[in-house]
């Protein structure tokens, strides 16, 4: 009988051996000539249990975890007998309560589907948004994404339904539509593995929303850090065409729709939409100011649909369930769910996508599992590498775009990145500002020179003799972060104050500093 | 006349303006202002007399939002939003000065200073230095963090270039230069390089300026808001105290500049952006090359000899004036009235053209005036006067603005007309489209961000053939403007035009041999020409300085009357002249068939009317019995040049441009 294996092809999972694994998968079955059909799948996020090995059984798919290439002789041995006698057996997957728990939308075909094959996803509901987009209508659709509150997911959390609507009702002889997946936040992961994982997913929802806003192209923007990502999108790209859903008829629907993909060039800085327009127009990669806005004069002047990978992820499902179905997720204004990025020091890192609402300490501890070390807990940066560092007293805090704002953070795009108490938050302060120096564009001053200073700052606050140089820099150093939180150009300066900022309030005597001379 | 630089007259607003129908009311600071839609708020407060400070702002560029000194307060908008960047809406509030606000520009100023020598006392740019001005108004009093960071004090100067210096130390990255050179000049030779604070300004195309892709026009030194960018003869001689408004002499297209002046000692041209026809651009040669007026070469005095080969010998203005007086008239008792004459030169300015005239005209007594224009573009005069019944270009500069097709025969703006040049490019990145008819394969054909859709590079001395090619075109596919004909042109001169052109001999297939150009690019550029929106014509010395120059010129004007474009903005016939007062030069009457304002000299009534007023012309009105006579020339030319132009559809109303 032959038995059928699951192994992710997923770039995380490769990097901790998943391709040793199937290597080895290969020669054993060889050896003992075991019929075997190994199926290359996504990851299903669950990165701490990576390589994760999967095999159908009755019940359901088991899995194995996280396995070396040395394990495998073994797992084939309990494959044959007893599966779950192996010390690595997790049992059914899908009952693990890390997955169970979750509310999977976006990554609804994580670890099951093939990347590539069109017959998986359509299978598992793949294209239903785009023929029901196409049978609803423009209006309709931009209706649907308008009613089902979805927010951008780069990070601004913008409304996307207004976006729609504008790009839509402005007139022009052509409209873009642009990805951006310059996905540069350190800790964030979900815009790759959705890439690497399920390609169409991403097609369909710009499909979707070039013919509603009447975009007949498209530019998916990649991170060249992102080799697998960029040709797994390539090669989706012409398995979709020679199918009809791009080109000159999208899905039979009568209107053009096509797109490439376009790699970046190693600056974090054209992950920022105007930054990433100029730069997909081969200029130097610098911020543009707005208004006016991408939505009016965006790609080459031209009206331009700027969103996030996982914003137009979003789309086929509220198109093919509905906006009140995706309306049903979510607590206040962020409406539906958020795929989480769980990593830094932390013992289950991985991706949980949730609706938003529950609290950083159900995900950071209850699926997280604590920190790595075993070390308690010291903070956790939300957002990414420009994010505020939440100290534990905030853990309770529901994962909600509002809520987070009231206590001086923000969500960003997911990324959570955990620390235990041995980690020096004056070190993490400037490390924010060494990011801003070396990612800055340049452009703006309070960038270009603030975050040189800033760090200079930090030195000399850190190297200071006595309690009051101390405190007379901690001073330059809140003032130099105002300056670069109100006179930024973009959220790069504006933003790395708040790693700043926020480690100096909850964590003084990192700074050698009182609570009293860092509130002042 | 010479006028005296007014600085009331320069205040740098900051944006661009922009022009609409719809008007925006706000109030700044509490004082309501209406401005046009689209106008940025940093220009609305400008004009009502409010300064914001500024640095990356300039009006002759576009908004670039850099520098971050000039935040507001905005009722109802979060944050320090950018007065540049902002543009006016209906009933905005805006507040420019608040407690924060001053805090932030005091801050971000503090950051400059962190990385700028403190040398202002022996700098260039000191008196004149908008840093310095900015780092006033915010009121910055000390550096918190000291000079001992990381900076770029020591980063070394490039004198490369003979005009100007580059001190990178100096440079505030406000992209002024970057800018100037895209947007003004259109030459994108500079850039930034590195990124964040290792930004610095770089010159594309080699290691310094000189063996950049610089033109050296000077729109750079002109934006830059510091000593960054700065004329050595600045350096040399310090700042100038005072300026006078001129006219550059190289080109016809007529840069208004201030002579910056220390003393009587010239210290630099500076392009007035009020000029109509430059807005503050220059180009390499009125900028920089004006050693000429203090060159010892150049002869300041007086001098006089009888003979070839006598050495000249100074005198005193009394003697030069009176020994020139006296062999005038010794010369006209020997040889007759008509053995001496004058030239009027099209660099000079009306007064001294009108001048010349009238002297040759009442003290010799005869009508031996001529002027330069005489070589380049006494085709045009004719040519335009036989059909558009005037001898002028139809078009300012700037109405180029508003062309959608541009066409370009026999000339080369980006070199011999470098300002206009840059106006058009501007006009092509915008979108406009080029057609050019000209054998060599000037700049424009292939420039950066501006290229010809056409090239049509005929063989010298086919352009004739070409015109009527292109005129046949035109009338047989149908792509004429009919009711401006009917309108505005006389019947059967454009029966007999347009029968001519129709013929088969002048079909493209068949001229397309003689110019040595496909048919189908003579079909295309037709199309284009005729169908593509507003569409204007520039032409040069490659149409006039050829046997059949005026015939070229009527042919050009034929076009532009047969498609409907000539008498609205955007559209028309334009002769690119070669000196600045080449119109006014002809106007004045240095032609000698023509009295000022071009009346003719064989009008009795016209003769009378100035004998009365003391020009007293020569009242020879027929073909005049002395050889030398140049009303005996004109005469000549006149009828060969009618024999050819009775083709013409010659247009019955002066166009309103």
């Amino acid at each position: 009988m032959m038995t059928h294996l699951y192994l992710p092809v997923d770039s995380l999972a490769r990097a901790v051996g998943s391709d040793e694994v199937a290597v080895a998968l290969a020669s054993e079955a060889r050896k003992r000539n075991l019929p075997l059909d190994l199926h290359h799948t996504s990851s299903r996020g669950l990165y701490w249990l990576e390589p994760l090995l999967e095999m159908d059984t009755p019940q359901g798919r088991i899995g194995f975890g996280p396995l070396t290439a040395e394990d495998v002789p073994g797992v084939l041995d309990a494959l044959q007998g007893e599966p779950s006698s192996h010390p690595l057996a997790l049992g059914l997957v899908e009952e693990l309560p890390y997955l169970k728990s979750q509310q999977r939308l976006l990554f609804a075909r994580a670890g099951i589907t093939q990347p590539l094959s069109l017959d998986d996803y359509r299978s598992h509901g793949g294209f239903e948004g785009l023929t029901r987009a196409i049978a609803v209508g423009g209006e309709q659709t931009a209706t649907e994404v308008f009613d089902s509150g979805l927010r951008g997911r780069g990070g601004a959390a913008f409304p996307a339904g207004i976006k729609w609507r504008t790009v839509r009702g402005t007139p022009a002889a052509q409209k873009y539509i642009v990805c951006n997946a310059d996905e540069g936040d350190s800790g964030t992961f979900a815009d790759r593995m959705l890439m690497e994982g399920d390609p169409f997913l991403l097609i369909e929802g710009m499909a979707i929303a070039g013919i509603t806003v009447g975009a007949s192209y498209g530019y998916i923007y990649v991170r060249s850090e992102y080799p697998q990502a960029i040709s797994t999108l390539r090669e989706a790209l012409d398995i979709a065409r020679a199918a009809g859903y791009l080109g000159a008829d999208v899905g039979g629907s009568g209107l053009a729709f096509d797109m490439e993909v376009r790699v970046g060039a190693g600056a974090y800085i054209c992950g920022e939409e105007t930054a990433l327009l100029d730069s997909l127009e081969g200029k130097r990669g610098i911020v543009r100011a707005k208004p006016p806005i991408p939505a009016l004069q965006g790609l080459f002047g031209q009206p331009t649909l700027v969103h996030n990978v996982l914003t137009l992820a979003s789309v086929p499902i509220i198109l093919a369930k509905g906006a009140q179905f995706y309306r049903d997720y979510g607590m206040g204004r962020s409406t539906g769910t958020m795929p989480f990025q769980l990593a830094g020091n932390i013992r289950h890192g991985g991706l949980v996508e949730r609706a938003f609402g529950l609290t950083l300490r159900e995900l950071v501890e209850d699926y997280g599992g604590g920190t790595a070390s075993g070390r308690p807990l010291k903070a956790a940066q939300v957002g990414g590498p420009l994010g505020t560092w939440v100290p534990p007293e905030h853990f309770d805090t529901p994962l909600d775009y509002e809520a987070f704002a009231a206590i001086g953070a923000m969500l960003g795009h997911g990324g959570v990145v955990v620390a235990d108490d041995t980690l020096d938050m004056a070190h993490m302060a400037r490390f924010a500002m060494q990011f801003c120096a070396e990612e800055s564009c340049g452009k703006c001053t309070p960038c270009r020179i603030g975050s040189t200073r800033g760090m200079e700052v930090i030195d000399r606050l850190l190297a200071a003799p006595d309690q009051g140089k101390r405190t007379e820099q901690a001073i330059v150093l809140k003032d130099l972060c105002d300056t670069l939180q109100y006179g930024s150009l973009c959220a790069l300066g504006g933003m790395s104050a708040f790693p700043v900022t926020s480690a100096l309030k909850y964590f003084p005597a990192d700074f050698g500093l009182q609570a009293s001379e860092a509130e002042q | 006349m010479i006028t005296i630089f007014d600085p009331k007259t320069d205040i740098d607003l900051g944006t661009p303006a922009r022009e609409s129908q719809v008007q925006i009311t706000l109030n700044i600071d509490g004082r309501s202002i209406t401005v046009p839609e689209g106008t940025s708020v940093m220009r609305a407060a400008a004009l009502m007399g409010t300064t914001i400070p500024k640095l990356c702002a300039t009006d002759s560029l576009e908004a670039f939002g850099s520098c971050r000194m000039c935040l507001v307060e905005i009722d109802g908008m979060r944050g320090y939003p950018a007065s540049c960047t902002t543009p006016v809406s209906e009933g905005m509030s805006v507040h420019t000065q608040t407690p924060k606000l001053a805090t932030l520009r005091r801050n971000v100023m503090e950051l400059y200073i962190s990385d700028h020598p403190l040398d202002c006392l022996t700098c260039s740019a000191n008196g004149n230095c908008e840093l310095q001005t900015v780092a006033g108004q915010v009121g910055l009093r000390e550096v918190r963090y000291g000079y001992e960071g990381e900076n770029h004090l020591a980063d070394v100067k490039d004198t490369s270039n003979p005009y100007f210096d580059y001190d990178p130390s100096k440079c505030i990255v406000c992209n002024r230069c970057v800018r100037a050179c895209e947007e003004t000049q259109g030459t994108f030779a500079l850039t930034v390089s590195g990124r964040g604070f290792e930004s610095r300004i770089s010159a594309a195309g080699g290691d310094n300026f000189l063996d950049s892709e610089c033109v050296s026009c000077g729109a750079c030194v002109q934006a830059c808001p510091t000593a960054t960018l700065m004329e050595k003869s600045v350096v040399q001689m310090g700042q100038p105290e005072r300026s006078v408004i001129t006219t550059c002499a190289y080109c016809g297209v007529g840069c208004s500049f201030r002579a910056e002046m220390k003393g009587d000692q010239l210290v630099r041209m500076v392009p007035d952006k009020n000029g109509h026809a430059n807005h503050g651009h220059s180009c390499v040669k009125g900028r920089f090359a004006w050693g000429y007026a203090t060159h010892p070469d150049r002869i300041t005095k007086p001098m006089i000899r009888k003979h070839i080969s006598d050495p000249w010998q100074e005198v005193s203005w009394d003697e030069a004036v009176t020994y020139a007086a006296s062999e005038f008239r010794r010369l006209q008792q020997q040889y007759g009235r008509d053995s001496i004459g004058g030239i009027t030169s099209s660099r000079c300015t009306n007064e001294e053209t009108y001048l010349v005239q009238k002297l040759v005209r009442t003290a010799f007594g005869n009508n031996n005036v001529d002027t330069c224009a005489r070589v380049c573009h006494s085709p045009t005069g004719y040519g335009l006067k036989q059909t558009l019944g005037e001898s002028a270009g139809t078009q300012s500069f700037d109405s180029v603005m508003q062309a959608d097709v541009i066409l370009v025969m026999g000339a080369n703006p980006s070199d011999a007309h470098p300002v206009f040049g840059s106006q058009l490019k501007r006009r092509l990145r915008e979108g406009a489209r080029l057609i050019v008819i000209d054998p060599r394969r000037i700049d424009l054909v292939d420039s950066v961000h501006a290229r010809a859709e056409l090239h049509l590079a005929l063989r010298p001395g086919t352009n004739v053939a070409m015109l009527n090619a292109l005129a046949h075109v035109i009338v047989t596919e149908g792509l004429l403007d009919q009711a401006f004909i009917d309108e505005r042109c006389e019947t059967v001169d454009f029966a007999r035009w347009s029968t001519f052109v129709s013929q088969p001999e002048n079909a493209p297939e068949v001229l397309g041999l003689i110019c040595g150009v496909p048919a189908e690019d003579i079909r295309a550029a037709a199309r284009l020409y005729a169908t593509g929106g507003n569409a204007a014509i520039y032409y040069g010395l490659g149409v006039t300085e050829h046997s059949q120059g005026s015939t070229s010129v009527m042919g050009i004007a034929n076009l532009a009357m047969a498609t409907g474009n000539i008498g609205r903005e955007g559209v028309g016939v334009n002769p690119l002249r070669g000196q600045n007062n080449v119109q006014g030069s002809c106007d004045m009457g240095s032609f000698p068939h023509e009295l000022p304002g071009y009346r003719h000299i064989s009008n009795e009534v016209v003769r009378a009317q100035f004998e009365r007023r003391g020009t007293s012309p020569c009242n020879r009105t027929r073909a005049c019995a002395s050889r030398t006579c140049s009303n005996r020339r004109w005469r000549a030319v006149s009828r060969a040049c009618t024999a050819r132009a009775k083709t013409s559809p010659r247009a019955t109303r002066t166009p309103s441009t």
